[in-house]
Order: structure tokens, then sequence, then C-alpha cells
């Protein structure tokens, strides 16, 4: 046998090794653990950037300020417009350029962060128009000022309706983390990668970060189901 | 701080929407302890006069004298911080109950009472909550403080936005329309606790579509049109007899109908 007949011949022995699939997860398995804490965390610091970011164009784009609402606007456009993916090289690979030189791990979360925040601040301007304007015109002739209504009346009444949306989008920002495996975040993609171009079985391990992914994404929708079972309650 | 009996003064009040007139200059006093009644069509732009009045529309044009203070639109007027200054103070000393009663529906009645009070003149939650629980007591709805809004009948919610607006201590009261969105057997309430607040000497402005409350209960009426006060003089006098003939018509064509709607 040559060389190559050799290897096609341990790729098919590989492949038909079906019956040791459950060996060769419990084996791999430990070493998804630190990607998936690194998922949680670029996760979390990424929604919550998002919630800040979101939240100030939100307000920005409903001012009546142009200084407010053009730099707003414009955010909007870029961020909507451009794919996750080149916003992320721009950041990473771009800005050291710039003199800002992020590591992946500050790249990845300012990413995701400014990205989900604008989609975070179409749901929270969909969720102030969707408060009657008397609300805030009681407020204001009680002598309220924009800032104690927002706090007091207005932003309450707006995060009962925007739980839902929001919710699903610190899905999406969890799932978005997997693009960071561009930028050399050991994150769960990369992680089954690395762990695919070694084992060569890309499928028993693709299937696993899947239910890995699932796993941590219904922990997001049973969360919601919480929360709205609580706000129920209230009024 | 004044002792003039003029609590508030307009002068020569204007107010546009875009290239829409809807206040073409507007004169008016009003004494302290004094009931007025602003009737007129739908559009005549008496909503917009009590709008002005405490700056939730700020006026093209004219002059506004609130307890000897004084606040101008058009070319005098004052600097910017002058003006929210005055804004401010304008808000607080004057309550405003709207038609759609915009109750907060995420705090419960006592909730709505207190917050304004705590949060924009600063005053304790306790003593904000015994003078709430005394203001929920004279309307009959004391029982109600830990409902939501949405638990309420209409005119229940109407009489908790009334009082909530007490809470702050004004010193005019303006209503605009306050009856109109409720349910005819419900009027009745509202309106009796809006002339027990007469009797009790507040001063205040009552846009209004009901005749007989403006006759019993209102010192002055005054009749607006296209942005003008047409007629203004004692209700009883003007309702019955009135001198305009537009006024006339206007009552006449309410009459007929049964209300001013």
């Amino acid at each position: 046998m040559n060389n190559t007949e050799s290897q096609v011949a341990s790729y098919s022995e590989m492949y038909s090794a079906i019956d040791n699939w459950w060996g060769l997860i419990e084996a791999y398995l430990p070493q998804f653990w630190p990607a998936t804490i690194i998922v949680l965390e670029v996760t979390i610091l990424s929604i919550i950037l998002s919630w800040v970011c979101g939240l100030l164009c939100a307000l920005g784009k409903a001012s009546t300020l142009k200084i407010l609402r053009y730099p707003a606007e414009f955010y909007l456009w870029f961020v909507r417009g451009t794919p996750l993916l080149t916003q992320i090289f721009l950041i990473y690979f771009g800005l050291p350029q710039m003199g800002i030189d992020l590591d992946p791990f500050g790249a990845g979360v300012v990413a995701l962060g400014v990205n989900g925040g604008a989609y975070v601040a179409e749901i929270i301007r969909g969720g102030l128009l969707s408060i009657p304007k008397g609300q805030s015109e009681s407020a204001t002739a009680l002598g309220m000022t924009y800032f104690q209504l927002m706090r007091g009346i207005i932003l309450p009444q707006v995060i009962r309706v925007i739980i839902p949306p929001i919710t699903n989008d610190a899905a999406t920002t969890l799932k978005n983390t997997s693009l960071l495996s561009t930028i050399t975040i050991m994150e769960l993609m990369l992680q089954t990668q690395v762990i695919v171009s070694s084992t060569f079985r890309p499928f028993e391990f693709y299937i696993l970060v899947s239910i890995i992914y699932l796993l941590l994404t219904s922990v997001f929708m049973v969360a919601l189901r919480w929360v709205e079972r609580r706000h129920e309650l209230a009024y | 701080m004044n002792t003039s009996s003029s609590l508030l003064e307009i002068i020569n009040l204007r107010k546009s929407f875009g290239s829409t007139q809807v206040l073409n200059g507007v004169n008016l006093r009003v004494d302290r302890g004094e009931v007025i009644a602003i009737i007129g069509v739908s559009g005549s732009g008496k909503s917009t006069l009590l709008r002005c009045v405490n700056l939730l529309e700020e006026p093209t044009q004219g002059q506004l004298i609130f307890d000897g203070r004084e606040i101008n639109y058009g070319e005098q007027s004052g600097g910017l911080l002058k003006t929210s200054r005055m804004r401010a103070a304008l808000r607080t000393e004057i309550g405003m109950v709207f038609q759609q009663f915009n109750l907060w529906p995420h705090k419960n009645v006592l909730e709505n009472v207190i917050y304004a009070p705590m949060v924009v003149n600063g005053v304790k939650r306790a003593d904000a909550i015994s003078n709430a629980d005394e203001l929920l007591n004279g309307i009959g709805l004391l029982d109600k403080r830990e409902e939501y809004p949405s638990r309420l009948s209409g005119g229940q919610q109407q009489r908790v936005a009334i009082v909530r607006a007490l809470a702050m201590n004004p010193k005019l009261m303006l209503f605009d329309e306050v009856t109109s969105a409720l349910d005819p057997e419900l009027v009745g309430e509202v309106l009796e606790l809006m002339a027990n607040l007469a009797r009790d000497g507040m001063t205040m402005l009552v846009v209004t579509h009901e005749v007989g409350f403006a006759r019993e209960v209102s010192d002055r009426t005054i009749f607006i049109d296209e942005g003008l006060i047409e007629e203004e003089g004692p209700s009883r006098e003007l309702l019955s007899n009135p001198k305009s003939d537009r006024t006339r018509q206007f009552l006449e064509r309410v009459l007929r109908n049964g209300s001013l709607n």
C-alpha cells in the first residue's frame, strides 16, 4: 500500500468506529468546560454593554436635540447595515492601527456589545412608543423632570413590554459568540474545531457543541418565563 | 406671596402649531378662589389654552403672570434658565387632570398619589402617605389604596387622578374635559368631587361639556371660538342669556343635543 491508500483506510476505519462514540465524547468533554465558561463570560459582559448602548441610543433617537439624535441614527444605520463579522474584524484587527489595541476577549465583548446595542435600542424604542403620551404628560404636569419621569414612570413600564424581545436578543448574543472563534478566543466553536481537527470526528463533536448551545439558550427561555410570570402578578 | 386677588393673568396669548393658528390672542384674569368654565366647539382651542397655562404647550407669544411671577413668550421672552425655572414652579403649583385619567398603571393608588410629592417636592415618605390617606379618605377610596388602577372604575380612577394632583398642594387646578371619557353613570361622582373642591375655595379652570356643572358650580363661563374669547360673563347669565350670536348658536345646538358634545 502506498501512502495515500493507507490514509484513506485509516479514515474509513475511524468513521466506522461509531460504537466507540461515547468513549470519545467522555474523553474530550472536560475540554468543553473552560470554553463554556468563556462563552458565558463574554455573553454576560456583552449583554450588559448592549443594554447600556441600547438605552443611550434609544433615548438619543427619541430626543428632539439633533446633537443627540444624529449620532444615534448613524450608530443604528452603521451597526444594522454591516455584518457582525465585519464589525468584529474592524474592532480586533482595525482599531490597533488607530492606537486602540484590545485583546481578543475585550475586542469580542466590545464587538458583541456594540452590535447588540443597536438591536436593543430598537427594542427599547418600540417599548417607549408603546407607552401612551398621557403617561409622561401627567408626570410632567406634576413638575417632574425628564430624568424623574423616565426613571419612575416610563422605563418601569417599558421594561415590562420589552422583556420577551430582550431575552431573545440575549440568546442571539450568546449564539453570536461563536463568531469570536475567528479572533482566537477559545470559546466553544474554536474548541470544537481544535478537537475535530485532531480526532477527525466532526459529526459527534458538532452535535455535542450544538447540545451545549441548546442547554445554554434554554436557560434564557426558562428565565424569561419565570420573569414574565412574576410580572403578570403585579398589575 | 402676592397680595393682589388675581392668581393668574393671561395676556395676549397666541399659540400656533406650524401654520395653524390655535390661539389668536387670549386675555383672561383669574381671581383667587374663582371657578371658570371654558366651553366651545371641539378644535376651538380651549384645551390648548389650558395646556398653555402649565406650559405642556409652549405659547408662541404672550405673557403669563402666575402668583406675581411672569413668563414671557415671543419677542420679549426671558433667558432659557429663567424660563425653565418658571416652568418648573408653574407645574408644581398648578395641578392638571386629563380626560384619560393618565394614572400610572404600574403603581398602586397610594404610590400614584405619593410619588410626585416625594420626588418633586422632597416630602418624606411617611408624611406623603399620611397626606395621601387623608385625601383618599375624603373621597371614600381609602380601602382601595393598595389596588392597581386597572382594578378601579373610570370614575374612581378619575377621582384618584384629582387627588394625585391635589397631593401637590396646587394653587390652581386645571380640568381638561375630565368627564368626557366616563360612562354616564360615573360622571356624577367626579363632578361632585369637583363641586366640593370649588366650595373649599380652590381656584379652577374647567374645560367642560357639562352645561349643568358650568351653571351650578362655576362663577364665570367663557366661550372660546376660533382661538379667541368670544364671550365671557357670570355663568348663569351667559348660559341662559348669551349676547353673542355665535354663543347663542352654540348653546342652542348643545341644548338640542342634550350635552355640549
